[in-house]
């Protein structure tokens, strides 16, 4: 299976280089570095740079078994202290680090996309979910005998637990390999361009951009090769959809690459997928294989004129701020996933300089059915503003957690009944970068014109403190900034500190006035849409929730301070006299 | 080729531009001063990754350095709420670094101090982090402060060896980003180019052992460049006939070095109408003990290290209806604060055991009934209660103390003026 195309270049190899050195002894050594780093010809603190931005990498033995726990909310309240003092006791190796004989390494990582099935954890980057303390025992026992991890592993469900009627079902119909290719044979590029413009289409990985659109402003930037990128760095919390259509339809986004390339007249396609959806790549490889070996892919695609696309896949390492697009093809070049001063759009300039255009797995997905099915059948579903269908992974407090294909203009409230949610009380829509509402507003639709929805639904019920929720999401947040901009560095940092203090029973009225004039200026001075939306949770919790607020505030007037607590700040001083 | 000239307005000014343009080499061209940080001439694209730029350009908020002018731009620089923004980047750079002016060799030649005077910065709205930075010591040649970066980006794109290679690169992410410096580079690096890295850096981060003071006082960039204009200052006029009761104010001395106090007492004449209009409850000045009235205003200076700091800012909060923290140390703990990037016990062993110049080795930390207990580490005022004003400076000029205290006690407005709260 090809890596790289042969005139990349070499720095486009350094995540694979460095998953080499990882994957070869469980971390990257110091040797590493220095060999990889005069490889590529930069200076070792730059390839050091690269390293320590993604989480994934490890620059000290890791373990044999490296093990990450998904600490996302949902995995919170599905018993995650639980899971980890289980993991814990097992393994002998303290949370962020090894047991002493180096065969274990437990970490925390931010959500691995298994809100359906928590809680979950990777283990080498095989993926075991419904985690209960007696199967933790379990897993590390089998481990411990000698049994291989992937033998271990889970198969993952899809968990498919909606779709409309037969001839109103889009993405997620029976599939037939080469269906959505055949209409290219008989379509020119700008045919293919005018009816997914027509089809009204738009970008699924949550900016809803149309996708015609994107497609023809990279048409009109003159290259030898342009490049279209899957974005599967699917890394929203509680958002699983991508999962499912890599574990399930991998023909159809490959098939989706094609009509893409050919209406852009692109020469190469990348799939950037995410670490957490390792495992997923054998199933991506063969399916590029099989297109490859029938002819679709890497040779003469049988269409109406000439065309040859090539696949390849990129694993990350570890960043949610990779998902944002521009930081996406700086991670490609082998470099820190930091996002790009926006000075040009990638379908100008994009991947290596070249026009790009870069859609969510959906997207694309969803462009080899139009094909398949006719613009007319898309764009009559849904609502005028969003046509068609949209997946939506719901996970939380429900009885039927999984992927959900609604047509656009659903209720909440319909979907709500759909999961079987017997005490919705909290839902956050798209995510923590979303918005939160309540059951009060289960009337509103799924559509353009009132709710948009990326793909995440978490329910949360009466019993969850939302205090723990937005502490989880800030949390997220924090870890996830990519550093660049002060704003977004220092002001999650500072969110979080605030977060603290409340939960400590400690907040004032000021602290709530701060936050929300701070979260303003955070969204209007931030570099990019991380730090644009992390005020989210907070700044819309406060606007659904303001009784729960009142609460929890410090009603003492005194003008002490109520965070300081003189007993613990002399605990110092009365230990070391005494030693 | 002559460049295609652009028309764009900056807060409603009609300006000529050429294409190609960014907003803040623009605004400078026509005398608009936008405040800039990470910002440096040829790095291009610009790195927009301070902020501080932060202007609106047709309707949304953008960094001045990233935006290219376009045909009809509509730029805004000067609002109330453009200014906020712009020092809350700021603030923010104080909240998370750990910048103690008095101590560094960029003082007066610092972008960073320079900006804070500009934009009336005087008390850091975010609460101080306190985050542990390394000083970094390993490089042949340079010393690298790892508390005074504030990731602007500048070293990372510009200094390169001549073959190339960078020296300076990000390392980690998200709050934990810092500047890695590559020893192999740096040895490489001319004397020239050292000088350059320094002088590139906007704070006082990156040091050329022995070169770092390179300007002596009187001659800093920020030592004649005021970059404001001077306000005028609102006279406080005749007293109201009910404000004629004497007001009664208190002082204390906490973690301070009592030089705020000294500082109270260089205002001259004016100590005549203090006379007038004051009457002073517990006060070093008064030496009463205890509390023996209500209070309008409380004056505090230095922050709280032990336990008897606490009880008398306690007592004030009590006592006082209004407080007024005065110079760096009650503000956010100021030199006293040095010691909490060490846990106390390191402290308290290195004072009375380890020391060079102590005789006796055995270990004595003393602790009595009768003496105050240490805290883990210095707080600011703010930290244990509610501080209603804060005047900045080490120490504050006397006249700003003192129109700040007047102003608070008779309800006047007060505006400070550059040349005032610029104390190095």
């Amino acid at each position: 299976m090809k890596t790289h195309f042969p005139d990349e270049p070499l720095r486009s190899h350094t995540l694979d280089m460095l998953w080499r050195a990882q994957d070869e002894k469980g971390y990257i050594a110091n040797e590493d570095i220095t060999r990889i780093a005069s490889e590529l010809h930069i200076s070792e603190i730059e390839l050091e740079g690269v390293a320590t931005f993604y989480h994934f990498f490890h620059r000290k033995p890791a373990g044999k078994y490296r093990i990450y726990i998904n600490n996302s909310i949902l995995a919170e309240f599905k018993g995650l202290r639980d899971i980890v003092r289980a993991f814990e006791k097992a393994t002998g190796a303290p949370l962020g680090g090894t047991d002493p004989s180096g065969t274990f390494g437990l970490y925390e990582t931010p959500c691995i996309g298994m809100s359906d099935q928590e809680p979950s954890a990777l283990i080498n980057f095989y993926p075991f979910t419904h985690l209960s303390p007696a199967k933790v025992d379990q897993i590390i026992d089998s481990l411990r005998s000698g049994v291989g991890v992937e033998f271990l592993a889970n198969a993952i469900e899809d968990n498919i637990r909606y779709t409309p009627e037969s001839d109103k079902t889009i993405l997620l119909r029976e599939f037939v390999p080469g269906k959505a290719l055949q209409s290219l044979a008989r379509r020119t590029p700008e045919e293919v361009l005018s009816e997914i413009k027509e089809s009204g289409l738009a970008g699924r990985g949550g900016a809803f951009f149309p996708t015609g659109v994107k497609w023809e402003l990279c048409r009109k930037f003159e290259s030898d090769c342009r490049y279209i990128i899957c974005n599967a760095d699917e890394g929203e919390p509680g958002t699983f959809k991508d999962r499912v259509l890599l574990n399930r339809l991998p023909g159809l986004l490959i098939e989706g690459m094609i009509v893409a390339g050919y209406a852009v007249n692109a020469c190469r396609g990348i799939i950037y997928l995410r670490a957490e959806y390792r495992w997923l790549l054998p199933k991506i490889h063969a399916a590029i294989e099989m297109y490859e070996h029938l002819g679709w892919l890497g040779a003469d695609t049988p269409t109406k004129e000439p065309f040859r696309f090539d696949i390849r896949v990129q694993i990350g390492a570890g960043s949610y701020v990779c998902g944002e697009e521009t930081a996406l093809l700086e991670s490609l070049e082998g470099k820190r996933g930091e996002p790009r001063t926006k000075t040009f759009f990638p379908v100008e300039k994009g991947y290596l300089g070249h026009p790009t255009v870069i859609n969510n797995v959906e997207t694309l997905c969803a462009a080899a059915r139009i094909m398949e099915l006719g613009y007319e059948r898309f764009s009559a579903l849904g609502t005028p503003i969003t046509r068609g269908t949209k997946l939506i992974s719901v996970g939380g407090d429900c009885n039927r957690p999984g992927i959900f294909e609604l047509e656009w203009g659903m209720t909440v409230a319909e979907l709500l009944e759909l999961c079987d949610a017997p005490d919705p009380y909290f839902i956050q829509v798209s995510g923590p970068s979303g918005q939160c509402i309540s059951a009060w507003d289960s009337h509103r639709r799924f559509a353009g014109e009132d709710l948009l929805c990326g793909g995440a639904l978490m329910i949360f019920d009466s019993t969850r403190d939302i205090l723990q929720i937005i502490r989880n999401f800030t949390a997220f947040f924090k870890h996830e900034s990519c550093g660049m901009c002060t704003p977004c560095r220092a002001g999650n940092f500072i969110f979080s500190r605030k977060l603290d203090k409340m939960a400590r029973g400690l907040g004032s009225l000021q602290d709530i006035t701060e936050m929300q004039q701070w979260g303003q200026i955070m969204k209007r001075t931030t570099r990019c849409g991380l730090g644009m939306t992390a005020p989210n949770p907070l700044l819309y919790a406060l606007d659904r929730f303001p009784e729960y607020f009142e609460q929890k505030l410090d009603s003492t007037r005194t003008g002490f301070n109520r965070s300081f607590d003189l007993e613990s700040a002399l605990e110092d001083y009365r230990e070391a006299v005494q030693s | 080729m002559e460049k295609k000239p652009v028309h764009i307005t900056i807060d409603g000014r009609p300006i000529v531009a050429e294409e190609g343009q960014n907003v803040v080499e623009v605004a400078k061209a026509n005398g608009i001063f936008i405040p800039s940080l990470c910002y440096y001439p040829h790095i291009d694209p610009p790195l927009g990754s301070c902020r501080v730029c932060t202007v609106m350009a047709n309707g949304k908020s953008a960094a001045a350095c990233t935006t290219l002018v376009k045909e009809g731009m509509d730029v805004v620089v000067n609002t109330d709420e453009l200014h906020d923004w712009r020092k809350a980047v700021v603030e923010m750079m104080y909240a998370e670094g750990n910048h103690f002016c008095p101590s560094c060799e960029k003082s007066g030649d610092c972008d960073l101090q320079g900006l804070g005077y500009n934009l009336g910065v005087t008390v850091s709205r975010f609460p101080h982090l306190f985050v542990d930075h390394l000083v970094d010591y390993n490089p042949q040649r340079m010393v690298i402060e790892h508390n005074r970066c504030i990731r602007c980006r500048r070293c990372v794109e510009e200094v390169l060896t001549d073959e190339g290679e960078r020296v300076f690169s990000f390392q980690n992410r998200g709050n934990s980003t810092e500047v890695g410096i590559d020893l192999e580079q740096e040895a490489k690096l001319t004397h020239e180019q050292a000088m350059q890295a320094m002088h590139l850096c906007p704070v006082g981060a990156i040091l050329v052992r022995g070169q770092s003071q390179a300007r002596p006082r009187g001659d800093r960039k920020y030592d004649h460049d005021t970059v404001v204009s001077e306000v005028p200052l609102p006279k406080i006029t005749a007293l109201k006939p009910h404000l004629r009761r004497k007001k009664i104010v208190a002082t204390t001395s906490l973690a301070g070095c009592f030089g705020c106090h000294m500082s109270m007492l260089d205002i001259d004449l004016e100590l005549l109408d203090i006379i007038e209009l004051v009457e002073f409850n517990k006060s070093p000045l008064t030496d009463i003990k205890k509390f023996t009235k209500r209070c309008d205003v409380g004056i505090i200076e230095g922050g709280c290290c032990n336990s008897d700091n606490v009880e008398v800012l306690k007592a004030f909060r009590e006592n006082c209806d209004v407080l007024i923290a005065i110079g760096e140390c009650s503000i956010w703990g100021g030199l006293p604060a040095m010691r909490n990037f060490v846990p106390l016990k390191e402290c308290l062993v290195e004072a009375y055991s380890s020391a060079t110049n102590n005789t006796e080795s055995k270990l004595i930390i003393p602790h009595h009934p009768d003496l105050p207990e240490i805290l883990d580490r210095v707080y600011a005022c703010n930290e244990v209660v509610k501080i209603d004003h804060f005047v900045p400076g080490c120490p504050p000029d006397a006249g700003h103390i003192w129109k700040t205290v007047k102003s608070v006690l008779f309800g006047e407005k007060y505006a400070i003026t550059h040349s005032e709260f610029k104390y190095d």
